[in-house]
């Protein structure tokens, strides 16, 4: 395959990036977008060009690491992580245009890297949840109901890759946020925080800078991981719910 | 040793809710709520020109008297305007300082431009302001009478078919009711998911209940000016 990649370059945060193009060759449509990439880097660095960063570590769509709006969408045209995605979702001759997330709260570091920091920040102004320490704890001795166990593990794929942010017309974190909010809300272990949890996170969410919920649908139907949209309404009754509870 | 004690509090929950980007959505989920309702009541007492001017003219007469003789004259209508106009002020308060914010998560845009959302989700603000607008035009058309060019006032009928005989009184309706049912398709499911009543069980019932309301809502309205315009009212 031959292709015509359109890449944003930008050589670090201050500075400002232009898309540019570059033409690769000799691509196999059973390499992963990744190796595409890897592919126009080694010709970079052959004609002693600086090559494109951009973020990848497990390769295997677990991590949440790989990023890239690809033709406007985040991760690609499948539903899976661009690491995942193969050249056989394109055609010979294609222009392709790689932007990095695109976020107030996701600034470029370089390239198509971005610092999601932010969602760290989130994660620690969830806290912690109170848990006995030491020996291992009877397994049984806290019943999770099934239905519990089964919401819980869905939101528990989150890989917090930011996908959502980037296909939100708003940068929005509301996805993400819910389906930690979701995950660790209707398990007992770590209920005595179950109202700190989201409101500190929430508000976390909103100092970091991310924009609101409009419910567009965009976050869903990018999420690698399929986290649903109704996750969002079931964060805004937890939230609701610790509002009126307020207690600390 | 004594623990360390927490000694800091939370904000009231008005603080909590007004800074909050999900509170500021339930402020418009409710408000906007409130205005539906509204509108329900609004479209089902405009229907009522079908029945002639005697039945209309003593509805608009007795607008102006509910709660009678308990409430004052007119206190009964001041009332259900203060409710109004507070809801549209926190209503278009929030959207404005939620969207300045959403335009600022998102400084640099994509150069690979593609279509998001549907339309009476892209519509929202627009649409918002359009219907903003068009209320500001309908009180001073049919209330303040201000510009209704054959306007007789305390007679309500008269005043609807007068509006309703000029193309721009038709035009300036119609687009404005459309604003409204795209507006409602969106919100109201959009409130239900705000308001956390929302879930995948419950989903494509919200959307049809959206959807319903906002065709019964433009049907209702519509229905008055294209009365006007056949010659069924007159």
């Amino acid at each position: 395959m031959k292709l015509t990649l359109r890449v944003w370059r930008q050589k670090n945060a201050d500075a400002p990036g232009t898309m540019a193009t570059y033409e690769v060759d000799g691509i196999s449509q059973d390499m992963s977008f990744l190796e595409m990439l890897d592919t126009l880097n080694e010709d970079l660095i052959l004609r002693g060009e600086d090559p494109v960063a951009f973020d990848h570590d497990c390769r295997e769509g677990i991590c949440g690491a790989c990023s890239l709006v690809i033709n406007g969408d985040a991760h690609g045209p499948e539903r899976t992580t661009t690491c995942q995605l193969h050249m056989r979702s394109f055609a010979d001759g294609d222009t392709i245009d790689v932007e990095p997330w695109r976020a107030a709260a996701f600034p470029v570091v370089k390239d198509l890297v971005v610092d999601r920091g932010a969602f760290d920040r989130i994660i620690q102004a969830g806290g912690y949840i109170t848990a006995p320490t030491g020996s291992a704890p009877e397994a049984h001795a806290t019943a999770v109901p099934k239905a519990a166990a089964d919401h819980a593990f869905e939101h528990a794929e989150c890989i917090g890759c930011g996908a959502c942010v980037a296909a939100c017309p708003n940068g929005s974190a509301m996805l993400f946020t819910s389906a930690k909010v979701n995950h660790l809300g209707v398990l007992p272990q770590g209920s005595p925080e179950r109202e700190t949890r989201v409101l500190d996170m929430v508000a976390r969410m909103d100092e970091e800078g991310f924009g609101g919920c409009t419910l567009t649908g965009e976050c869903a139907t990018a999420c690698p991981k399929g986290i649903p949209l109704p996750s969002i309404a079931a964060m805004n009754k937890e939230w609701l719910r610790a509002t009126r509870k307020a207690k600390r | 040793m004594a623990l360390a004690t927490r000694t800091d509090r939370r904000p009231s929950i008005t603080r909590t809710l007004w800074d909050s980007t999900v509170g500021k959505k339930t402020v418009m989920a409710v408000s906007g709520l409130i205005m539906l309702a509204y509108l329900v009541v609004h479209m089902l007492g405009n229907v009522k020109v079908f029945f002639g001017a005697d039945e209309f003219n003593a509805y608009g007469h007795w607008l102006r008297h509910m709660g009678e003789p308990f409430l004052h004259s007119h206190w009964g209508l001041w009332a259900a305007r203060i409710v109004l106009l507070a809801s549209v002020v926190a209503h278009a308060v929030s959207a404005y300082q939620l969207s300045r914010r959403d335009i600022k998560a998102r400084p640099v845009k994509y150069a690979h431009k593609r279509r998001r959302a549907g339309y009476a989700t892209r519509t929202m603000r627009w649409g918002g302001v359009i219907v903003g607008l068009f209320i500001v035009w309908h009180i001073l058309d049919l209330t303040t009478l201000t510009v209704n060019e054959r306007a007789w006032a305390g007679h309500p009928y008269e005043n609807v078919l007068a509006t309703f005989s000029t193309w721009y009184g038709n035009t300036i309706y119609i687009v404005a009711m459309a604003a409204v049912a795209l507006h409602v398709r969106h919100g109201f499911w959009s409130a239900a998911q705000t308001l956390g009543v929302g879930n995948a069980r419950r989903d494509k019932a919200l959307k049809f209940l959206a959807n319903a309301l906002a065709l019964v809502l433009f049907a209702g309205f519509v229905s008055v000016p294209v009365a006007v315009m056949t010659g069924v009212v007159s």
